[in-house]
């Protein structure tokens, strides 16, 4: 059974690299990185739904 | 009694765990479906023997000849694999690596040169090559191993048609025959199955294989080495494991990065800060950064908004 | 009315255990105090719902056995399931950590919650690394040879050996999620046990660091 031939972007290249003095990342960990700060910062300033209170 | 500890009388509202956890459930799922279909997930293929000995021969011969002669990093790995003296990484003095002891034997001759060897049918100048090498006493075979790895790390390319001439007894035809071996594949069939027929052990093909420099080599071409922050890092453009980043951040730094006890300084260093972490409710200091850097005004600016409005009412 | 006699079967000790230290109003409540109105606080759930993702794709690689991956497009896609849910797994228990963190939600006797929470972090990282270990690909070959040093210099790879395929796949699969699933109930019924942690008061006498319980 062929789901899938192949992944519409392909990640299989060579990886690209980001130095920063002894800082070497790649650029996908730094995205996820970057993703998982821009969350916690959103998580924090969106306002949350009202519920119903008791009392 | 804290005012943290006592059970809440406050006001409450409505919420619902089990439909909160059913649309997480569902989010969840859905962004993983998605992430996988678009960018799948890397599958570089295996080395074996075979196709690093076809790949690099020189590097496979100039290898097995550090194993003949017992310069390999396994030979000289020290525990868990064998007995070498000072091999094993100490913090200040001591050496858990030494203390954990020899409970995976290896003897790179016998292992990985001699026993794949012998048996192999119909070689006659291999066959006389064995008999002339089992003859000798420790002291020769070592002066014929060391003087072919130290030719072979001479020649252009350590290319074994360009050793200068020397006395290597049947150093030469045993590695030659080994090539092929490993060539044709009976090497990683060998390494496996010595001892049973259902192998799931592969301790022995992986240490010769990284022994050499083929699969280092790979490695580094994908960043994937220990000064290269490697340990965070997958093949390709795909994210690796950056949770592992404060593990590699050590070996990139001074002493660590010079140290001969690197890997038992790091891991010491990691055990300490790992068991910091699940102990931080009883760290001084530490367990107040959350009052020092007050994030949480943010998180409960409601309720504290609600306390001020009460409070001014009054 | 005089009160109920304790039970004199275990089943019944037991029992009455449970239902003091968790009444079900308790476990399953339908109300929380007025200061749950974040974002920040959905990020536990997520983690557990990516714990679920990934269990329930790594059972379908283990109908298949090891190797179905390299072999089957649909194989390949349930290992990407896994891979994919992992990396979102980890992500949001990491943000549930920062969370959990500056709102210093050890206070009033929960410490046991962030301990089992921290054993849940550092043990799932340890699961995901025998996951790789056991892709039986190049990136096994390399992150177990060069992972070997780092665990036999502090004398564990003597007895925990990551050049083991079988070993590793066995600890992969049975044990650790036994042990990381396991605390990870702990630490929910903690939570429910204890309740969501309070906001710090406004008042600095608030005492910050856990209670020692006796």
């Amino acid at each position: 059974m062929t789901l899938f031939l192949g992944a519409p972007i392909d990640l299989n290249h060579v990886g690209h690299y980001v130095h920063w003095g002894v800082i070497q990342i790649s650029v996908a960990n730094l995205v996820v990185i970057l993703v998982m700060v821009a969350l916690f910062v959103l998580a924090l300033f969106l306002p949350f739904p009202k519920g119903r209170d008791r009392r | 009694m804290t005012a943290s500890a006592t059970k809440w009388t406050g006001r409450t509202r409505e919420y619902d765990l089990v439909k909160e956890f059913v649309i997480a459930l569902l989010a969840v799922s859905v962004l993983t479906v998605a992430l996988a279909a678009l960018f799948s997930s890397p599958d570089e293929k295996q080395i074996t023997i075979s196709t690093w000995s076809r790949g690099a021969p020189n590097d496979f011969v100039l290898t097995a000849a550090t194993e003949l002669d017992g310069t390999s990093g396994t030979a000289t790995y020290g525990a868990p694999y064998n007995h070498t003296p000072d091999a094993a990484q100490k913090i200040g003095p001591v050496s858990l690596q030494h203390i954990a002891g020899v409970t995976h034997p290896i003897d790179t001759v016998a292992d990985f040169v001699v026993g794949p060897l012998t048996g192999v049918p119909a070689d006659a100048a291999l066959a006389a090559a064995l008999q002339q090498w089992h003859a000798a006493g420790d002291t020769q075979r070592q002066t014929w191993a060391s003087g072919y790895d130290d030719a072979l790390s001479k020649a252009p390319d350590n290319d074994p048609a360009q050793v200068k001439q020397g006395d290597y007894g049947p150093a030469p035809v045993m590695l030659n025959r080994l090539l092929t071996m490993a060539q044709s594949g009976g090497l990683d069939g060998a390494l496996l199955a010595q001892k049973q027929f259902f192998a799931t052990d592969y301790t022995k093909p992986l240490l010769f294989i990284a022994d050499g420099s083929y699969l280092e080599d790979r490695a580094r071409a994908q960043h994937l080495g220990g000064d290269q922050w490697g340990m965070m890092n997958e093949t390709g453009n795909y994210p690796g494991q950056a949770w592992l980043w404060l593990y590699t951040f050590w070996y990139q730094v001074q002493p660590f990065s010079t140290s001969d006890n690197a890997d038992a300084l790091v891991w010491g260093l990691m055990a300490l800060l790992s068991l910091a972490l699940v102990l931080v409710p009883f760290i001084p200091g530490v367990r107040s950064i959350p009052r020092w850097i007050p994030v949480h005004r943010l998180i409960w600016r409601d309720y504290y908004r609600g306390i001020r409005a009460t409070s001014d009412a009054r | 009315m005089t009160a109920p006699a304790l039970p004199r079967t275990w089943t019944g000790r037991l029992r009455a255990r449970a239902e003091r230290a968790l009444p079900p109003e308790q476990l399953l409540p339908d109300h929380q105090p007025v200061y749950v109105t974040s974002w920040i606080y959905v990020f536990g759930v997520l983690t557990l719902a990516a714990f679920l993702v990934v269990l329930v794709s790594g059972g379908v690689l283990a109908l298949k056995g090891p190797q179905w991956w390299h072999r089957s497009s649909a194989g390949h896609y349930f290992n990407s399931l896994h891979l994919w849910s992992v990396e979102l797994f980890m992500a949001f228990m990491v943000i549930h950590l920062w969370g959990k963190f500056f709102m210093a939600a050890w206070r009033g006797r929960r410490a046991m919650t962030w301990i089992t929470g921290a054993v849940c972090f550092l043990g799932s990282i340890g699961t995901a690394f025998t996951g790789y270990l056991v892709q039986s690909n190049f990136d096994s070959q390399w992150i177990s040879t060069q992972a070997k040093d780092g665990l036999n210099s502090a004398g564990v790879g003597a007895f925990f050996n990551v050049l083991d395929f079988g070993q590793m796949l066995m600890w992969h699969i049975v044990l650790l999620p036994l042990v990381v699933g396991f605390v990870i109930g702990i630490h929910i019924l903690q939570v429910r046990r204890r309740g969501v942690v309070p906001p710090m008061q406004l008042d600095p006498r608030d005492v910050i660091a856990p209670e020692v319980t006796p």
